[in-house]
């Protein structure tokens, strides 16, 4: 009986260190999948990161209009400026005229072609915005001289 | 994901972000965040243009002229437009620059150098007319968007280089070449080096045609850097946006080239006529090919005022993409009557011809227009009105007018 008992807890123990054995492996492998994958990890380097104060969004309006960009001042002005001005002029925005369904196909259009990135919960304020103050104007056929500079033209 | 959260920390205003080293071009985000006016250098000293031009874009550079600026017979760089993609390359190696013709349909692809294109083959001169596809962008209803040009998109300078045909010759192309696709050192303004801003091209045939270049020169000097130091591809007559700038290869395909701005709507026009505001789907969208007639005033200004029983002279000039101007004519009656101008034979094909009249008089004080039509030698002319509207914007041609008064 006792040496069945010990041959018994024998085959426990070497069980269990079996168990451990293979875990370990299974640890192991785990490991160096991980670090194959993210080779980052084993690099001890420091942060290298860089503290970059934005700037409030220059606060100077001058007659409704953002003096730095030349955009419109009103609601959603400090999201369209960090937003939409990172790979093109303000001068692109603010010379078009588009509806709010034209703004949202253009941003999609930009995110699906130009590396813009996903607007989150501010594109609901950047679409209102542009769709506000930079709205289509009924054009017709042909428009009317405006803006003419008279002069004298001597013969 | 970082530069999300770096996105939505910044709108909180004045957030630090971290920056991670994974983020692609982090370094220059800060960059937006400058007030663009000091940001910017100033235009016109930078490309040497006339401080009467207007900036329509800075980022991209994108620049016009008004009619007035292109009296000149051969435009001088300062009043030629800039109608830039992307960015302009930087730290430009002229003794690397080097010129690959590749693709499906070349016998075996080549590599020359700069001094060998320009000492290998013979060298050729011709005024070529390059208008933006967009020019007069700005009218059409209801709007289409991207740059919104006036009029002043078009240029028509001297360029020297090389037949593209001859190049072609040398490398052999076989059969079935189809298209070209020119590729160029020019950055996407994500400045994400996959990406091209621009990839233009034309079918074999256009290529292939006498004054289709690859220039070095521009009005007998080094093209200026703005439009495309130190090789230019220029075809006249068509959307300047096939004139690639900056052009370091150039694929022979045996399909339509379907680079950036080839497919999708760029460059595009609903194949067949649609109303206002009509949704086009792409595949209904057909590439541009020659570019339609068209004329401007030059002289005088728009707003010019005279004394009653005083004559006026008008000059300008016109142009019909791959097609001649064969008649000219000017009206002072919103279109009611016509009276011809002389126009004169094109230096070379694809070059604008110069027009002029001499009203002799207005039969009362008061404000007048002055509208100009050109008609091409197939017998199509300008419209008064826009021309049929397009969801990009492309191709007005409607007639140019400038204001007068008599007093």
């Amino acid at each position: 009986m006792s040496s069945e008992n010990e041959f018994k807890q024998q085959v426990r123990s070497l069980y269990q260190k079996l168990i451990a054995a293979f875990g370990l492996i299974a640890i192991a492998v785990f490991a160096f999948i991980y670090v194959a994958l993210n080779p980052s990890v084993l690099q001890n380097k420091p942060e290298e990161t860089a503290i970059i104060t934005i700037p409030e969004v220059e606060g100077k309006i001058e007659n409704g209009i953002h003096v730095a960009t030349g955009f419109i001042d009103g609601t959603g002005l400090t999201e369209v400026i960090q937003n939409c001005t990172n790979c093109h002029s303000a001068k692109l925005v603010t010379q078009n005229r588009m509806t709010k369904e034209g703004w949202v196909a253009t941003i999609r259009w930009m995110q699906e072609t130009q590396n813009l990135w996903d607007l989150g919960n501010q594109e609901e304020a950047i679409v209102n915005y542009l769709a506000t103050n930079y709205a289509p104007q009924k054009k017709g056929r042909r428009e009317v001289l405006t803006d003419i500079e008279w002069y004298p033209l001597e013969k | 994901m970082k530069r999300r959260s770096f996105i939505s920390k910044g709108t909180l205003g004045t957030f630090s972000a971290i920056l991670g080293t994974d983020i692609v071009f982090g370094n220059t985000i800060p960059l937006g965040y400058k007030p663009l006016a000091l940001q910017d250098p100033d235009p016109f000293k930078l490309f040497q243009k006339d401080s009467d031009m207007t900036v329509l874009n800075n980022k991209p550079w994108n620049i016009e002229a008004k009619a007035h600026l292109l009296d000149d017979k051969i435009t001088p760089n300062k009043f030629m437009f800039i109608r830039n993609n992307g960015l302009i390359p930087e730290n430009i190696d002229v003794n690397k620059w080097s010129l690959t013709i590749d693709g499906e349909s070349v016998q075996k692809s080549k590599t020359y150098s700069l001094s060998e294109l320009k000492s290998k083959f013979q060298q050729h001169t011709y005024q070529l007319t390059l208008e933006c596809g967009g020019n007069g962008r700005s009218e059409f209803n209801p709007p289409a968007k991207g740059n919104q040009w006036t009029i002043g998109a078009v240029s028509c300078a001297n360029w020297t280089g090389i037949r593209l045909r001859d190049v072609l010759e040398d490398v052999g192309i076989k059969n079935d070449a189809v298209y070209i696709g020119y590729h160029a050192a020019d950055i996407h303004l994500s400045r994400n080096p996959e990406k091209e801003p621009i990839s233009r091209g034309v079918p074999i045939a256009k290529a292939q045609q006498d004054e289709t270049l690859l220039a070095f020169k521009m009005n007998g000097e080094d093209i200026p850097l703005a439009h495309g130091y130190p090789l230019r591809l220029v075809s006249g007559g068509w959307p300047a946006s096939t004139s690639g700038k900056w052009v370091n290869r150039i694929s022979i395909r045996n399909k339509e080239h379907d680079g950036a701005k080839m497919t999708g709507t760029s460059y595009r026009v609903p194949c067949e006529p649609v109303a206002p505001g009509e949704k086009v789907a792409d595949e209904d969208m057909c590439i541009i090919e020659s570019m339609p007639v068209k004329s401007l005033i030059t002289y005088p200004k728009s707003g010019a005022m005279i004394k009653e029983g005083q004559s006026l002279n008008i000059r300008g000039h016109a142009w019909a993409g791959e097609l001649e101007v064969s008649k000219m004519e000017y009206s002072i009656d919103f279109g009611s009557t016509w009276n011809s101008c002389t126009i004169e034979k094109p230096v070379n094909r694809l070059a604008w011809q110069h027009f002029s009249a001499k009203i002799s008089g207005f039969p009362k004080k008061g404000y007048y227009e002055v509208w100009a039509r050109a008609t091409d030698s197939q017998g199509t002319g300008q419209p008064m009105l826009l021309p049929g509207w397009n969801p990009k914007g492309y191709l007005n041609n409607a007639c140019h007018r400038i204001a007068i008064k008599v007093v």
